[in-house]
């Protein structure tokens, strides 16, 4: 996917640039919030990486201007303040997703990922999810594996919703523990990995091909193996 | 004698000089209004004698004509405190009188006027004297006057009362600058030498107090307060330091030991890879200590935050809850809620949610864990909460071996981590933070003993409710406390 990523830090930059290209990525790099708007209103990137602190436009205006001009790339706003009040003017100005910095790479590609994923416009939401033999239907609550039903806890249903909702991606702790739990904290103890081995001890124990896997050093990701 | 005594000196020399000049220049004023007044009364009583007498010679003249007038004249100038005449012909002549020497053109003015005059007698000087001139047919002038001996008089007392009361005032200047040199300049002087004290490092010092209760004592017992405020932050300060410098340093120091030892040892791409792994590891810990502390200096700074909002405590406590249920079932500890849906509070749900996940991570770690005995009870973590009037009281309750009342204050500052649990996982700054966060809601966090075990008590203040919370009480913190 085509990526743009706009920091003043040409170290980041760099770094960001040969990390996204080894994954498989097209990166353009811009160093100002000039120099980014314009790049960004040319328009064809999937998702922008835009950095709180810029020369000649800050962050948060510049991502407000897009807003303004109707421009709807997805935006990952980094950022060295890690407040928790500045993650919430992060997304209120427009942003779509905010990391703070220092952060793991795995965890801002797992997300830029998973933003890019939100692009087809006006396409009608998916209600049912489908991994493999693994059906999860979001009207009904119901999951099924094989046609067998399988009995889930409300917390464990949206967790596999959207493990389900970002198939054959790496979804991070802090991801889940964001969309599942609605908090952003890290916290103390791996709490987040008993829960999903509990999930999985339930959609994987009794069937031979497992489909929610760790990915080490990153986080978890559910897909058909078969494939 | 130092510099800044000279000072004072000066200072009080100034303030002698000022009091002076003030009450000099106010006796001046009053006595002239006085030497004036008294004049007026004098001159206004010579005025009246001179027309009386006048009135007299004029009854003279015109029953006996000029003999009449010559005799009288003649007759009153003999008189001890005899007033002043003066009759002359039409061509200006004296006829009669004890006045000589008298300018002429006085002859010609009318009313009252004051004029130099020698008098015809033995000792014969310039004096002063007021006197009117009347007109006779046909052409005479009577000069009748009176000499004003009286008003100089009175206006040398003036003079002297003026100069008496300069000396006076004089040593009463004196006085006083000695008194504000001794008393209130001296004070100022021992403040300042005290302060010189703190200022050159010796934040023990205090400001000497009189007892005396007057504004000086007032400001020095201010300054004394604002000096005691300082040592604590001070010393709470080197404490943190002290504290992060082994907190830090520890992993610091194993994250390099790792790197270093990959370096020196590792020979294969998989010992590199688990030294990075491990760096990478270590590093995020250091991350999250350093985000935690960040947060705690942010609520020590004071002022509040943004991203507040009415949400209802009892989902986000059972969203920790459900967070740690599985790990704690591992563990075999019961945690429960229990709290009366909906709760609803202001404030960052966010950072409650971290405080609430915080007090149960450590009532996991040290209370439901430790110090438990095959055929103990199973062990157990309440989380409830309640309104208590304009407050909100969120309590997370464990049945481990609590904390000693001595260390209940002292485990909600930074880095604290009590005897024997130093050697656990942890960065022992949840119980700060937890702090931290409740003084950014206007709140506080309170150690209770929950017989046996650990009570910690979230106060905040419920939606709507002002801020302000009563006085907090023991183990509270309200303040930060650093020792």
């Amino acid at each position: 996917m085509r990526i743009l990523i706009i920091e003043d830090d040409r170290d980041a930059a760099a770094y960001l640039t040969k990390a996204f290209k080894e994954a498989g990525h097209v990166v353009d790099v811009a160093h100002d919030g000039v120099t980014g708007y314009d790049m960004a209103l040319e328009g064809g990137y999937e998702v922008a990486i835009v950095d709180r602190m810029l020369p000649k436009m800050d962050g948060l205006t510049l991502i407000g201007a897009l807003r303004g001009q109707k421009n709807e790339t997805p935006i990952l706003i980094l950022s060295a303040l890690g407040q928790v009040d500045d993650r919430v003017k992060g997304l209120r100005a427009g942003g779509d997703d905010y990391l703070a910095k220092p952060y793991a790479f795995s965890e801002l590609l797992a997300r830029v990922e998973t933003l890019a994923r939100r692009r087809p416009a006006g396409a009608p939401e998916e209600t049912v999810y489908r991994v493999g033999d693994l059906t999860l239907d979001r009207l009904s609550h119901k999951v099924t594996r094989r046609g067998e039903e399988i009995v889930l806890q409300p917390r464990e249903f949206r967790l596999l919703e959207y493990l389900m909702q970002n198939a054959g991606k790496v979804v991070t702790r802090t991801m889940l523990l964001e969309h599942v739990w609605d908090y952003h904290f890290d916290p103390q103890t791996n709490v987040i990995d008993v829960h999903v081995s509990r999930l999985r001890a339930k959609i994987d124990r009794d069937f031979d091909a497992p489909l929610l896997t760790t990915v080490r050093g990153a986080g978890y990701m559910i897909r058909d193996g078969a494939r | 004698m130092t510099a800044l005594a000279k000072l004072f000196r000066a200072t009080a020399f100034r303030l002698a000089l000022a009091i002076l000049a003030v009450s000099s220049v106010g006796a001046g004023v009053v006595l002239a209004i006085i030497a004036w007044q008294v004049v007026a009364v004098v001159d206004e009583e010579i005025a009246r004698t001179i027309d009386a007498e006048a009135k007299g010679l004029t009854d003279a003249f015109n029953h006996d004509g000029l003999v009449g007038l010559y005799s009288s004249i003649e007759a009153r100038k003999r008189q001890p405190g005899a007033s002043l005449y003066l009759l002359t012909d039409p061509a200006g002549e004296s006829l009669a009188g004890n006045v000589e020497q008298i300018p002429l053109e006085v002859l010609e003015r009318q009313g009252f006027i004051v004029v130099n005059y020698r008098t015809n007698g033995p000792g014969d000087r310039v004096r002063q004297a007021l006197v009117r001139i009347y007109k006779l047919p046909p052409g005479f002038l009577l000069l009748v006057g009176h000499d004003l001996g009286d008003r100089a008089r009175i206006e040398g007392v003036m003079v002297r009362a003026l100069a008496v009361s300069l000396v006076f005032f004089a040593a009463l200047a004196a006085l006083g600058a000695l008194f504000v040199a001794r008393n209130v300049l001296k004070r100022i002087d021992d403040i300042n030498t005290s302060a010189q004290g703190v200022m050159a490092g010796d934040l023990t010092g205090r400001l000497p107090v009189s007892g005396s209760g007057d504004e000086l004592d007032r400001l020095a017992e201010s300054l004394n307060a604002m000096l005691k405020r300082i040592g604590v932050l001070m010393q709470g300060l080197r404490e943190v330091s002290d504290n992060i410098a082994h907190d830090l340093r520890t992993p610091l120091t194993r994250l390099r030991n790792h790197a270093e030892a990959a370096l020196a040892y590792g020979d294969d791409p998989a010992a590199y890879r688990a030294a990075l792994e491990k760096t990478i590891e270590e590093s995020d810990a250091l991350i999250k200590i350093f985000n935690a502390l960040l947060l705690i200096a942010r609520a020590e700074a004071g002022g509040g935050i943004d991203g507040q909002t009415a949400f209802d405590l009892a989902e986000a406590a059972r969203a920790v809850a459900d967070l740690y249920e599985p790990i704690a079932e591992e563990e075999g500890v019961d945690l429960a809620v229990d709290i009366d849906a909906p709760l609803t509070v202001r404030g960052n749900r966010e950072l409650i949610g971290q405080t609430i996940a915080n007090l149960v991570d450590n009532a996991l770690k040290y209370g439901a864990m430790s110090g438990r005995h095959p055929g103990d009870p199973k062990p157990s973590i309440v989380v409830s909460a309640r309104r208590v009037g304009d407050a909100v009281e969120l309590v997370v309750a464990d049945r481990g071996p609590g904390v000693p009342p001595e260390d209940r204050k002292r485990v909600l500052d930074r880095f604290v981590r009590l005897e024997g649990s130093r050697s656990r996982p942890g960065s022992g700054l949840g119980l700060s933070l937890a702090a931290a966060v409740a003084r950014m809601h206007g709140g506080r966090v309170e150690l209770a003993d929950n017989a046996p075990g650990l009570r910690v008590r979230v106060i905040l203040p419920a939606e709507h409710a002002p801020p302000a919370l009563p006085a907090p009480v023991s183990g509270s913190v309200h303040e930060p406390v650093a020792g």
